[in-house]
């Protein structure tokens, strides 16, 4: 069974707004039964302000559908449509206090049907430019088409080059012979595919960069490792983590790891991707290390 | 309210008569078989006579035949990967496409090994064409293996005849009969069956034990090398506790065989008369007049598996469902749709699966349960209208993609 938060169970034995809307003036429908997922959502809006005054939804699918049916309707009501707009599955899924991943689609798809509601609302055509594919990394929620899109429009190679790009595989490995898979797929499709060329290696340890003009002072430096560490907290504060420096011991760079990242079992990787940022900024070798490393007495 | 489990075929609850037996093997008897000492022989003679339990109940013409592994998994892989292994002159495997995965997911792997696999179909009923399967079988055939029953729907395959054709032929023939053994008789030395797989948990023994049986005779090869446990057939250090358990389960299993084929029959069937006859746009899947006594799947229109099951376990009944949603996939059951059952019923199928321990109450208080709860998530359905279900479902309901 899923471990549904209490929200999410709360929405779905007592969902708000179920049923149809008679003053509907704004429908939209996505999903379908063949997926096992379709939503109506169902907006009554005022012309002159644009707000949403009712909104009602009927869902066919499971217990997040259902919930994040409800829990969408409750949102935004009392919105504009231009307000609505902004409404992303993640901030659904987070009314909800999370939902699985592998139930992360079900909030997409009622930012979906939201986005359909509006666009029907103000005659315009909606196209969906979202495809979903086969859930292949369940500890990131990562999907079969999104891993094949980054793979041919990076041209990767390899498993680790799929999960520096996307996270997947980097958790609890059960993913990589999917990734393989995907990436043989996409090789096979590439033109020239066929042709004999050795497989691009993937080194063992990131090439040294070229070394600065000038020796960066101390004060230089610790300014440039704020900026890197600076360029990756809204990476990081998405998933609900945060990172600061603790301190700089000659080519150790210590950093404190909070919030989701702490204990985290991507902790490797995010460290990884730092120092790999770091190499490139200040153009030598430094390592980036957790602060639990820190010597006790400096 | 006390909880009621209709889950039977997912798992089954210990029984506290084999529990009682297996304890002793963790305290007082914690030895280990190999051992010359009296702390390892009184194991050996537990194994012993576990070993002659299981034979009784698979009518195993010796207890020789009979292997104990960790699992029902690890009986199919060995039985496959054996008959592989065993005859390299040999590349092709004959299954079902609604096998468990245990066999299905095996048998992808070893397509890509460079293996043929060839899947028989089933007919809406899910019965498998018999003149398909015996113009399958050629001698580049290492094995066939075919499920005794289906454990969504209980569809019982003809196992033994298939056996007997695929013999004729020289073909080596398995079975998955994880979910028919205890529910329904089996007399392995009157069948030219060669392996089988049993998982002790589905038979009221604990988790990680199972058992391949390997007809004296049949060329084999093991999946795990090391001691000389279970002849050398399967290394690792008995698990001596579970073996006594599954034992002591398969006894009862063949005192509870009548019961199992009258009074959990009849419960089966008044649960599904009771629920069909209060509810429109169901209908029972698989082969219903020839399917275990202790399972009904039933298919309801329109609405979806994971929704029903939330609101069941909310009543303190529990099920399961071949929707995508409860398996986390975007498809749902693979045996659905071989069955060729449609979207608008195939995520919507409930499966209840029975034993020995339900009673009549408890399956009045489901027959009054459900039908409240598909009429609450028919009226949620954008698929459903007041009347019934829309007019054109697949009309009413327009969306921007599909």
């Amino acid at each position: 069974m899923w471990e549904y938060s209490d929200k999410v169970r709360e929405h779905f034995f007592n969902p708000r707004n179920s049923g149809p809307l008679e003053e509907a003036n704004g429908i939209g429908d996505v999903g379908s039964i063949q997926c096992g997922d379709a939503l109506r959502l169902m907006l009554k809006v005022e012309p002159e302000t644009e707000i949403i005054q009712d909104a009602h939804f009927q869902t066919f699918g499971c217990g997040s559908a259902i919930a994040s049916s409800s829990a969408l309707t409750e949102m935004i009501k009392g919105m504009t449509l231009d307000e609505a707009l902004k409404v992303s599955n993640q901030d659904i899924a987070d009314f909800l206090d999370g939902l699985p991943p592998e139930k992360m689609h079900c909030s997409v798809m009622g930012r979906e049907a939201l986005q359909a509601a509006i666009a029907n609302y103000r005659g315009e055509e909606w196209s969906d430019d979202h495809e979903e594919g086969a859930l292949v990394c369940k500890c990131f929620a990562i999907d079969a088409v999104m891993i094949e899109d980054v793979v041919t429009a990076n041209n990767l190679n390899t498993v680790e080059e799929v999960t520096f790009y996307t996270k997947a595989g980097g958790g609890c490995a059960a993913c990589h012979e999917g990734i393989e898979e995907i990436l043989a797929k996409v090789k096979a499709s590439r033109p020239g595919a066929g042709e004999t060329s050795p497989p691009p290696a993937c080194p063992a340890t990131p090439e040294a960069p070229k070394p600065p003009s000038k020796k960066l002072s101390i004060v230089e430096k610790i300014a440039k490792i704020q900026e890197v560490l600076e360029s990756v907290r809204p990476m990081l504060q998405r998933d609900h983590g945060d990172v600061e420096l603790a301190d700089v011991q000659g080519k150790k760079i210590y950093v404190h790891l909070k919030g989701a990242c702490s204990g985290c079992m991507m902790e490797a990787a995010t460290l990884g991707g730092i120092q790999q940022k770091m190499i490139e900024t200040l153009g030598e070798l430094v390592q980036v290390l957790p602060s639990s490393h820190m010597p006790v007495e400096a | 309210m006390e909880p009621i489990y209709l889950d039977n075929n997912a798992t089954t609850r210990v029984d506290p008569a084999v529990v009682e037996a297996m304890l002793p093997f963790f305290t007082e008897h914690f030895g280990n078989a190999s051992s010359i000492h009296a702390f390892g022989s009184e194991v050996g003679k537990a194994l012993k006579k576990a070993r002659g339990q299981v034979q009784a109940l698979l009518g195993a013409e010796h207890d020789s035949e009979i292997i104990f592994t960790s699992c029902g998994t690890e009986s199919d892989s060995t039985a496959i990967l054996s008959a592989l292994k065993a005859q390299p002159e040999r590349n092709t495997v004959i299954t079902t496409n609604v096998e468990h995965p245990a066999i299905l997911t095996l048998c992808e792997w070893l397509e890509k090994e460079g293996y043929i696999v060839h899947k028989l179909k089933v007919d809406k009923k899910g019965r498998i064409d018999m003149d398909e399967y015996r113009s399958l079988l050629h001698d580049r055939v290492a094995i066939v293996s075919v499920m005794w029953a289906n454990n969504e729907t209980g569809t019982i395959f003809p196992v033994a005849e298939m056996a007997e054709i695929a013999s004729a032929k020289g073909i080596m023939f398995h079975t998955d009969a994880v979910q028919a053994v205890g529910k329904i008789p089996i007399d392995l030395k009157n069948t030219k069956i060669d392996m089988l797989s049993l998982s002790g948990h589905k038979l009221h023994a604990p988790k990680g034990i199972g058992v391949l049986y390997l007809r004296r005779g049949c060329r084999f090869r093991p999946l795990l090398r090391g001691g000389h446990q279970e002849r050398g057939r399967r290394a690792g250090t008995e698990a001596s506790a579970s073996i006594v358990a599954l034992g002591k389960a398969c006894e009862m299993a063949m005192h509870n065989m009548e019961a199992e084929n009258t009074t959990v029959r009849r419960l089966r069937d008044k649960l599904e008369t009771g629920i069909l006859s209060q509810i429109t746009h169901c209908f029972p899947t698989g082969d219903v007049s020839n399917r275990l006594p202790n399972t009904s799947n039933i298919a309801f229109e329109y609405i979806e598996g994971e929704a029903i099951l939330l609101l069941l376990n909310k009543m303190g009944i529990a099920a399961s469902s071949g929707s995508a949603c409860t398996s986390g996939s975007l498809e749902p059951s693979h045996v659905m749709r071989a069955m060729g059952i449609p979207y608008t019923a195939a995520h919507g199928t409930i499966r209840f699966s029975l034993s020995v321990y339900n009673t009549e109450e408890e399956i009045d208080r489901v027959i009054a349960a459900v039908p409240p709860i598909v009429a609450q998530l028919r009226k949620l359905s954008p698929y459903w209208t007041d009347k019934g279900p829309a007019a054109n479902p697949e009309a009413a309901f327009a969306p921007t993609y599909a």
